[in-house]
């Protein structure tokens, strides 16, 4: 019986999905128009930070795709912030909605499927003002984009367009933003930035194209691209899992380095806890499209709380540990086209019990600053109050 | 590079050796042969000498009275110096009948290879950024229409129209009726009229491939990381279409109109026929079809001569506008 419904639940009519298809139209469309709109007043984006020590607020964040299989919710309600100069670690397994996090904050979501459903994505300018991306036009948007803010990409291979020239791409980023710089200043500040990620010969480098070089020296041009203009948040989706180990140290000493250096701050998304631990100030846990915890680096690696983050840290292999099996918490990650309406890790959790089988958990603050959505933790905060 | 093409060239040489040769003992073993057909209308003609006798004189006369691979020889020595001797079948020296009407084919062929290209390519990239709209639907629609249809519906059809309904243009032929009463410039306009629907029905015909190779191109593109970086870097989308993406897509298209280029010299057969055009396509095929050894082999060469030149064409371009492939 059960595997009957199984099968029902899996199989979609052509009807079905033809209906679903013109019914994500209807709604993707105006989502478009809305993004296409030219000329729009500055007004209408404009807001304020809620703490003007941030640089960037992400708040009640969903982000949906609309499949013809039914809405994906990737991102469903996910809020944190980015204090300024300091590092922020996104952690997750595959497919817990990172990378759509942060595919939302730079608005290059897969379009139409994919789009910002609610929430806001506050950025902040000059002067105490502050921009809402999730109201921003994709021409105003353009404008904010690798100034602003920009993301370092997974795969350093094929994130570099292979026809070009390594200077000329590098050239374009300085030039698109400095529009009164000479093309002299341009190339003088190129040459410098690929110096400041550790290129040795960057006057060679500059003229050579994408496919004469190596994971890490393309994974350091994508690294001086991202910082060409010094942009107040970095968002690294993963910037050493395609690089050899001790290529990676590296990589991640630069991005350090760079960081202090022009005073911005990282949105660093990885699954690897060992990078977590080197490189963050705070911790957000993802399952599924939502937080289930987060807190400073030492709260998580200390007393992680949550089931998950600590089935998380239990897969991690340590070195001086000799053990039979590496740790793998059990099951799977719910379909994401119909989420149940309780904690999404029950099924996979050794400490489910009665409360769990009602509505998903609220966030539950175990310290200022250390949040976790599970009713493990309910009685113990009650009694706290 | 040079080295490169120098090794492509003397390979080419080497390959059109043998497709000479190859065409060669094809034409000597085609059924119907030109000397056997005159020698039986002589025959009938002049009956007091007899249909052998005629067949052993023209085969001398036409120096058929060798085995082919003595012929071809013989053929290979006289055109390596530029003698490719005259058309049995026009009576004229092959060089000069293909000279007189290549020239027409080129024109068609070359106005419909730039409309096609100017119709395609900037089609193909609208339709593949708006992939799955109304624009990108009606694109497909027309594209394999215009692949899976004969050229000869067409020209119907464009004939129908055109020249019965609304009378614009000709019938078919290359001049008008009075096309010698006209001042040179007015000649030149009246054969460019006589060329509207000819080019026309190859832009119909030729337009889908390229259109549909682009838009495929272009979605393949669209989706690649170093695009996304492109917009991630805050370059406008025009520029991330226009600059990043085209550049890309160019690869494959530089490939293939490159491996066109042949087509312009090969005239377009159906076309020229039904439009009662004098091109290389209709005259190649009335000299093939009556055995004129001399005239094909000029003409089937020169296309191998012309095929080799594409495929080394398009190899080249293909190292200008993709450095990865770039032989150092």
């Amino acid at each position: 019986m059960a595997r009957k419904s199984q099968k029902s639940a899996n199989y979609l009519s052509a009807r079905t999905i033809r209906r679903t298809a013109k019914e994500n139209r209807r709604i993707t469309r105006q989502f478009e128009q809305k993004l296409n709109r030219k000329h729009v007043a500055p007004s209408e984006y404009a807001t304020t930070m809620k703490d003007p020590a941030n640089v960037l607020e992400v708040e009640d964040l969903k982000t949906y795709f609309f499949t013809d299989a039914g809405t994906v919710k990737a991102v469903d309600g996910v809020s944190f912030t980015v204090p300024r100069g300091k590092t922020i670690g996104l952690v997750g397994e595959s497919g817990c909605g990172k990378s759509v996090t942060s595919l939302s904050i730079m608005q290059l979501l897969q379009r139409p499927q994919g789009q910002i459903v609610s929430g806001a994505i506050r950025l902040t300018q000059d002067q105490g003002q502050a921009v809402d991306i999730t109201q921003m036009p994709i021409s105003a948007m353009e404008k904010i984009r690798g100034k602003d803010i920009s993301m370092i990409f997974q795969e350093p291979m094929t994130s570099l367009n292979p026809v070009f020239k390594i200077g000329s791409q590098l050239d374009e980023v300085i030039g698109l933003h400095n529009p009164d710089m000479s093309r002299e200043a341009v190339k003088e500040r190129t040459i410098e930035m690929l110096e400041l990620v550790s290129i040795a010969n960057s006057r060679a480098v500059y003229d050579m194209y994408p496919h004469q070089l190596s994971g890490g020296m393309r994974q350091r041009v994508m690294i001086a691209i991202a910082l060409a203009c010094s942009p107040k948040v970095i968002i690294a989706d993963e910037p050493t899992t395609a690089l050899d180990v001790t290529i990676q140290a590296q990589i991640l000493d630069i991005l350090r380095r760079l960081k202090d250096q022009i005073n911005s701050s990282i949105v660093l998304i990885t699954h690897d806890l060992g990078v977590i631990a080197e490189m963050a100030d705070e911790v957000v846990v993802m399952y599924a499209g939502r937080i289930v915890e987060k807190g400073t680096v030492e709260e998580i690696f200390k007393h992680p709380s949550h089931p998950y983050t600590l089935g998380l840290m239990a897969s991690k292999p340590v070195v001086s540990r000799h053990v039979e099996r590496l740790y793998s918490i059990p099951g799977n990650v719910p379909n994401p086209i119909e989420m149940p309406d309780y904690c999404y890790f029950r099924d996979r959790c050794d400490r489910a019990f009665a409360p769990c089988f009602g509505e998903y958990p609220p966030m539950i603050s175990l310290s200022p600053t250390h949040k976790v959505a599970c009713y493990c933790y309910q009685q113990s905060a009650d009694t706290k109050e | 590079m040079r080295k490169y093409i120098v090794k492509r060239l003397l390979w080419s040489i080497l390959i059109l050796f043998f497709v000479s040769f190859l065409i060669y003992l094809l034409m000597r073993s085609l059924p119907s042969s030109y000397v056997e057909t005159v020698a039986r209308e002589r025959a009938a003609a002049n009956p007091q000498v007899s249909y052998k006798q005629w067949l052993e004189r023209l085969n001398e006369l036409y120096g058929l009275n060798v085995n082919p691979l003595q012929g071809f020889f013989i053929w290979l020595s006289q055109a390596l110096r530029g003698h490719f001797g005259d058309s049995w079948y026009y009576g004229v020296p092959v060089t000069q009948k293909f000279g007189s009407v290549i020239w027409y084919s080129f024109a068609l062929g070359a106005a419909a290879l730039i409309f096609q290209v100017a119709l395609a390519i900037p089609l193909g990239i609208q339709s593949a950024r708006k992939q799955y709209s109304t624009l990108d639907y009606a694109t497909t629609v027309f594209a394999l229409i215009g692949i899976s249809l004969p050229g000869f519906f067409f020209i119907t059809i464009l004939k129908m129209v055109f020249a019965v309904n609304l009378g614009w243009f000709d019938l078919n032929g290359i001049v008008g009726r009075m096309h010698d009463t006209y001042s040179p410039f007015r000649q030149f306009l009246d054969i460019c009229q006589h060329m509207v629907l000819p080019t026309l029905n190859l832009v119909i015909i030729g337009t889908g491939s390229l259109l549909r190779y682009t838009r495929t191109n272009m979605l393949e593109v669209l989706n690649s990381d170093y695009i996304r970086t492109a917009r991630a870097e805050g370059l406008s989308e025009r520029r991330v279409i226009n600059h990043h993406a085209f550049r890309n897509t160019l690869i494959p298209l530089v490939t293939i109109i490159g491996g066109t280029l042949p087509g312009l010299f090969s005239g377009a057969l159906i076309t020229e026929t039904l439009f009662k055009i004098p091109g290389i396509g209709y005259t190649s095929y009335e000299a093939m079809l009556a055995g004129d050894i001399p005239f094909t082999m000029f003409y089937l060469t020169f296309m191998a001569i012309l095929t080799l030149l594409g495929t080394l064409i398009s190899d080249v371009l293909y190292a200008v506008v993709d450095p990865r492939v770039r032989v150092s």
